[in-house]
């Protein structure tokens, strides 16, 4: 058994056994934080408001390929056994419609503006994985550099972060070729390995540090820390992998027959750009009264495939599938990379599986660095 | 302070239709002590909201005076989509939000003592007018001024009593062209590139200030380059839908620059490898 006494080792206590990870959640609940944690509904993985640990997905586990995703409910205690649902913690931090200001028409017909005021509470996130602890860190330097938007950023500092490393990646998943994944390596202020037994737990942030004081911790011993890394070395074993290719060569290569191909397939439904976690695209919209006295300025996410992304005075700028697609691609994987330092792909793999044509990113960077005959 | 991102209630107090579907519009900030509206350069843009309908990026024409000293700030439009057709309904009195300013404009100080060229096309003559207006006011700063001006038809002039009010100032030089002309045309019927080839330009003391659109400013550039412009010192406003204005949104990305924030105006050599890409 991996389980060793407490107390007797001068190994650090750092294993919470399975049946005290209640005691995480009381202690956050104590501390006045909303937790969310992975749940099962409709037939996905999703985060959802938690107080108790019979609320996770035990024994789940999932099948994800090019345009599937299911869902199977097995024995295991293990209740992370699964890569990622169609959502992580985007929406918590970059919401998919909020209001940006009021206006009020006045009287004597000047306009008011008012901020919109966040209401925000200290939210505790478990179940965190690494590729979306990348695809936040992408999604704090766009939000929060240079010009910082001041609703992302409450947001943002309303999240205590709860990573667990990822142990059952899905064929889709290839973040162990991105460099960010499937353990969590950044951004988290807690993270949880788990094992057969339990869960060895580190701290990311001083505020991890305290909750690791509060937990019931004991010592792991040899044979769990060899557990943990034969995990690890398995989880790296992933189907898919990001191909060889130059980041800044993509944008001009407008005339290879890779990108006929793809938009032949391509539905335009803009599901990869709503899944994808470090995706930005918003537009605004105002949303008036119906007395005509006030109006919302709204934002919500939007996509480059999206009709009216490129539109400007009585033009499209990429007026078709093939266009919209190659924007998608070129950015995601080249321009992102003199935007930000990396590549705004953390393999996280959502984009193939909620394709509903199955459409592989992958495929289509490997077919772009084949010669044309 | 205002909030960065909220508007400011400015008055429409004068519209001028200059064309069958441009118009200018003179705006009064409600709060004119306020001062951060006030602090726009040439080629630098606003969001203008009209109320209940939506905002749209419009750049910066001119900062003038009401009688009274108060100061107005101008924008010329063209009404062809559904913001702007209802910012051309806005008659004097009406209110409307103004966010800004955004984007960097010309670098006019590294222009200083150096000859300008001012290349425009249709209504890309619009930022450029405050451009122009920057030259003269500060005239012994700069060189010679070359002003150019491009339209499809010689009926889309606009400002056509400005720009001869300009060629008679000394040391300046304004061309004109007209893809189609009618008969009492007296400029040049061509392209704005054949026009550059007659310009009476010095190209090492040269800086170039050009808008219009993409291909216009692309084949002006190469132009320019071969009568001897250095590549650094041609200066490009570039256009795409804007809806947040802080490079946010994303609408505005080009390559690896968002627009809004990264531009409008850039330095040729620094997008010359994405103009002309189809899609880009």
């Amino acid at each position: 058994m991996g389980i060793p006494d407490s107390g007797d080792s001068m190994e650090p206590a750092d294993f919470l056994p399975r049946h005290r990870l209640q005691s995480l959640l009381d202690h956050l609940l104590q501390q006045g934080f909303e937790i969310l944690a992975p749940q099962l509904r409709d037939g996905a993985i999703l985060f959802r408001p938690t107080q108790h640990v019979d609320q996770l997905p035990r024994g789940v586990t999932q099948q994800q390929a090019p345009g599937h995703y299911r869902l199977q409910q097995g024995d295991s205690p293990r209740c992370f056994s699964w890569a990622n649902g169609p959502q992580a913690i985007k929406p918590l931090t970059f919401t998919p419609q909020e209001t940006l200001w009021r206006s009020e028409l006045q009287a004597d017909g000047s306009l008011r503006f008012h901020e919109a005021p966040v209401v925000t509470r200290a939210t505790a996130v478990i179940g965190v994985r690494g590729c979306d602890l990348a695809a936040l860190a992408l999604q704090d330097r766009h939000f929060l550099e240079r010009i910082e938007d001041p609703l992302y950023r409450q947001r943002r500092d309303s999240l205590l972060l709860i990573a667990v490393d990822c142990s059952h990646p899905a064929d889709t998943c290839f973040c162990a070729s991105t460099g960010d994944g499937p353990e969590a390596q950044t951004g988290f202020d807690l993270a949880l390995t788990e094992l057969a037994e339990g869960y060895r737990v580190r701290a990311g942030s001083v505020r991890g540090e305290g909750i690791m004081r509060a937990l019931p911790l004991v010592a792991s011993d040899a044979a769990l820390r060899q557990e943990a890394i034969e995990q690890a070395r398995r989880a790296r074993q992933q189907q898919r992998a990001l191909p060889d290719f130059d980041p800044a060569a993509l944008i001009q290569q407008g005339e290879h027959p890779a990108w006929d191909k793809v938009a032949d397939a391509c539905l335009s439904c803009g599901n990869c750009t709503s899944v994808c976690p470090s995706c930005f695209c918003h537009s605004e919209a105002e949303a008036p009264t119906l007395d005509g006295q006030q109006s919302e300025h709204q934002r919500q996410w939007d996509s480059c495939f999206s009709e009216g992304h490129s539109y400007i005075h009585g033009l499209h700028v990429r007026p078709d599938t093939r266009s919209r697609y190659k924007q998608w691609l070129t950015h995601k994987f080249g321009s992102w990379v003199e935007q930000y330092g990396r590549s705004g792909c953390t393999g996280c793999g959502r984009c193939i599986s909620w394709c509903p044509v199955g459409i592989d990113p992958l495929q289509v960077l490997r077919e772009l660095g084949e010669e044309v005959k | 302070m205002r909030h960065q991102q909220l508007p400011a209630s400015a008055e429409v107090v004068r519209r001028v239709q200059e064309t069958a579907d441009i118009f200018t519009l003179q705006l009064r900030l409600d709060d004119p002590s306020d001062p951060s509206l006030l602090t726009i350069q040439p080629g630098q843009f606003n969001m203008l909201g009209v109320f209940g309908v939506g905002e749209v990026p419009i750049s910066f024409k001119a900062l003038t005076n009401d009688h009274d000293g108060t100061p107005l700030l101008e924008h010329t439009i063209r009404a062809v989509g559904r913001v702007t057709r209802a910012l051309s309904a806005l008659k004097p009195g009406d209110r409307i939000g103004v966010r800004g300013p955004f984007g960097h404009g010309w670098p006019l100080a590294e222009a200083q003592a150096k000859d300008v060229c001012v290349i425009t096309g249709g209504l890309g003559c619009a930022p450029a007018v405050s451009v122009v207006e920057h030259l003269f006011v500060n005239r012994s700063a700069f060189g010679r001024i070359h002003i150019i001006q491009g339209v499809r038809h010689s009926d889309d002039l606009i400002w056509r009593t400005q720009y001869e009010a300009w060629a008679r100032k000394p040391d300046t030089e304004v061309q004109l062209a007209a893809d189609s002309a009618a008969p009492d045309w007296p400029w040049f019927s061509g392209r704005v590139t054949e026009l550059i080839k007659r310009l009476s330009l010095q190209p090492e003391r040269t800086r170039v200030y050009c808008c219009g659109p993409e291909p216009m400013m692309r084949a002006s550039a190469e132009q320019l380059i071969t009568q001897g412009v250095n590549e650094d010192a041609i200066w490009l406003s570039l256009e795409r839908n804007m809806q947040c204005a802080t490079g946010h949104c994303g609408h505005c990305q080009f390559g690896a620059d968002f627009i809004c924030r990264d531009g409008p105006v850039f330095n040729y050599p620094h997008i010359r490898d994405r103009l002309g890409l189809k899609g880009v």
